[in-house]
């Protein structure tokens, strides 16, 4: 069960905005990268983002670029799952390899600043501050697993192998 | 019911009866990492354990998008890259070498192969019949490693080509035009296949322009048959025994197909700040522009440099327009310096940047100052994507590019002769 505050982002935030190329020279030093997480597309993130809290995005999330950078950074910035209408393909596999969880709804009911709560397992997302009940969309058995296991590696650590 | 070809593609690979929708294991015959990309690869293959690249694939590292390196931190990441190609004995492309894209359809890309690279623009080897695709660093950490990854088979959407391009018109007009038409999502998870009777008129470095923009479309992969067309590029390139002709069942089933006549196509450019963002060039005339950008993945091939050469021979760049040249591989550079187009460009004002990446990403070579505009050749016009949230990003043919540095605005090449 995850508590947070919605940050709300439109459509379209490809992964330039989540994180330029202009910081390629910081992706080896992730604790610096980490300070310019969705820059481009709201420079204020990054301070005012808490530990917990959650991006609620619109359509195509996370197009563009396969940096895995893009997640990582939103990942380290404490964000605990990523909300959208969609998302693009290697964004969201990248994601998931991470841990880190996509969850497919209709963002427009939630609003900027509202408080949520997620309840993964129950496939169940509340809007505290205006009531709303969202469910998500599924994601494929395999990705489960992996978000399961923590992420790709530790999915292999357990099972020794990519398993169907 | 018949099979798509990355139905048959990927029955192949995974040894079973793939069909859309199916989640499968699949060999991976080459993996392959560049180097903003590549030092996270790395890192997770050594954090999982993993010694050695699968003996099955091929891996191989490539030095492009910052090539040569800018600053100490970059420097440092060719360094680690360097270093885990000599102990792993991947093959090493040298800054230089060019752009991997370019390098794996020119040296490594076979139809029929499956191919996976840490850089979404991995689909460009589509154009030569390879299911070709992006991923991050840790799947092509784990693909190196295991020799295979997990596919979900994607749903194909057919795109039939038919007619000649008209004059002014190239391969580049018509995947914006495709991209402007779907949007930019309008294929995510799905694969573009591409057919019809113009095919055998259509190069291989067009069909790999075509390719590779299909993830500008969300898609998976861009997928073109292997016809004589790509015989003989591969035979030009001296590897005759890579060729298998490859093509869709006649009965293989899509979500969607869509028709275009190759005749009825104009010059089109995409505006900021999505590639989707598609008008006419006639549209947008006179757009003024302080950057032409010549280059890439997409645009910077030796028929890119040939109708540049073309329209700027005996032409002054506009003085208020650089004209920024970045030549996709040694190969191609070494050919534009043989058919004398390098020494077109230079005196028409142009600035050869060495082989890669160039200034497309924003990380150097060419970022843009604030309320600056750059027409390029290459893929991307996200906001920031050329070093700059203050500056904009246009996207069109070489033809286009060229004809608007001599202007110094926005200019329908075929207004230009």
């Amino acid at each position: 069960m995850f508590k947070g505050r919605a940050f709300k982002f439109g459509d379209g935030i490809s992964t330039d905005q989540i994180i330029p190329g202009r910081f390629a020279h910081l992706r080896s030093n992730l604790p610096e990268l980490a300070k310019h997480a969705m820059e481009d597309a709201d420079p204020s993130f990054v301070s005012r983002v808490k530990p917990g809290d959650f991006i609620v995005a619109g359509a195509n999330f996370g197009l563009g670029s396969s940096r895995e950078h893009a997640p990582l950074v939103i990942k380290m910035a404490g964000v605990k799952a990523i909300l959208a209408k969609s998302v693009a393909r290697i964004f969201f596999r990248n994601a998931i390899n991470l841990g880190l969880p996509v969850l497919i709804c209709d963002t427009d009911k939630i609003n900027d600043g509202d408080e949520l709560e997620i309840d993964l397992e129950a496939g169940s997302i509340l809007d505290i501050t205006n009531g709303v009940k969202l469910g998500f969309g599924k994601i494929p058995e395999i990705m489960l697993r992996i978000l399961d296991d923590g992420g790709l590696l530790a999915y292999l650590e357990k099972h020794g192998d990519l398993k169907l | 019911m018949g099979k798509t070809l990355s139905e048959k593609i990927l029955s192949t690979k995974s040894g079973s009866s793939a069909q859309a929708g199916d989640i499968v294991v699949a060999g991976v015959d080459l993996a392959f990492v560049q180097d903003t990309t590549g030092p996270l690869t790395v890192r997770q293959f050594r954090a999982a354990g993993f010694k050695q690249p699968a003996g099955s694939l091929k891996a191989a590292i490539f030095l492009d998008h910052a090539a040569p390196s800018p600053n100490r931190e970059l420097a440092n990441d060719h360094k680690l890259l360097r270093d885990f190609a000599w102990e792993t004995g991947s093959l090493l492309s040298e800054v230089g070498d060019g752009v991997c894209h370019q390098i794996v359809a020119e040296s490594l890309a076979k139809p029929g192969a499956l191919i996976i690279g840490a850089d979404s623009h991995t689909v460009t080897a589509g154009g030569l019949g390879a299911f070709a695709c992006g991923m991050g660093s840790t799947d092509v950490a784990v693909a190196m490693a295991l020799g295979k990854t997990w596919l979900r088979v994607p749903e194909s959407i057919k795109v039939v080509l038919s007619g000649r391009f008209a004059s002014g018109v190239y391969a580049k007009d018509l995947i914006l035009y495709l991209i402007g038409l779907i949007g930019a999502d309008g294929a995510t998870y799905q694969a573009l296949e591409f057919g019809g009777e113009a095919l055998s008129a259509m190069s291989v470095p067009e069909r790999l322009t075509i390719a590779n923009m299909a993830v500008e479309a969300g898609a998976k992969v861009g997928l073109f048959p292997s016809d004589e067309v790509t015989r003989s590029y591969l035979e030009g390139q001296g590897r005759d025994g890579d060729y298998q002709p490859l093509s869709a069942d006649d009965s293989a089933s899509y979500v969607r197909t869509i028709d275009i006549n190759l005749a009825e196509l104009e010059p089109v450019v995409s505006r900021p700040h999505t590639v989707d963002n598609t008008a006419p060039a006639r549209e947008i005339k006179g757009t003024k522009i302080q950057q032409v950008v010549i280059g890439t993945c997409t645009g910077g091939r030796l028929d890119d440099l040939a109708v540049a050469a073309a329209i700027l021979k005996g032409r002054q760049r506009h003085e208020q327009t650089r004209l920024v040249i970045a030549p996709a591989s040694r190969a191609v550079m070494r050919a534009a310096i043989a058919a004398g187009y390098i020494e077109t460009l230079l005196q028409a004002g142009a600035l050869i940047l060495p082989p890669g990446c160039g200034p497309c990403l924003g990380l150097h070579q060419g970022a843009l100052g604030n309320g600056e505009n750059c027409l390029s050749t290459a893929n991307r016009n996200f906001k920031g994507r050329m070093g700059n949230p203050e500056a904009f990003v246009y996207l069109a043919s070489a033809a286009t590019a060229a004809a608007s540095a001599v202007t110094g605005e926005i200019t329908d090449p075929r207004d230009f002769s």
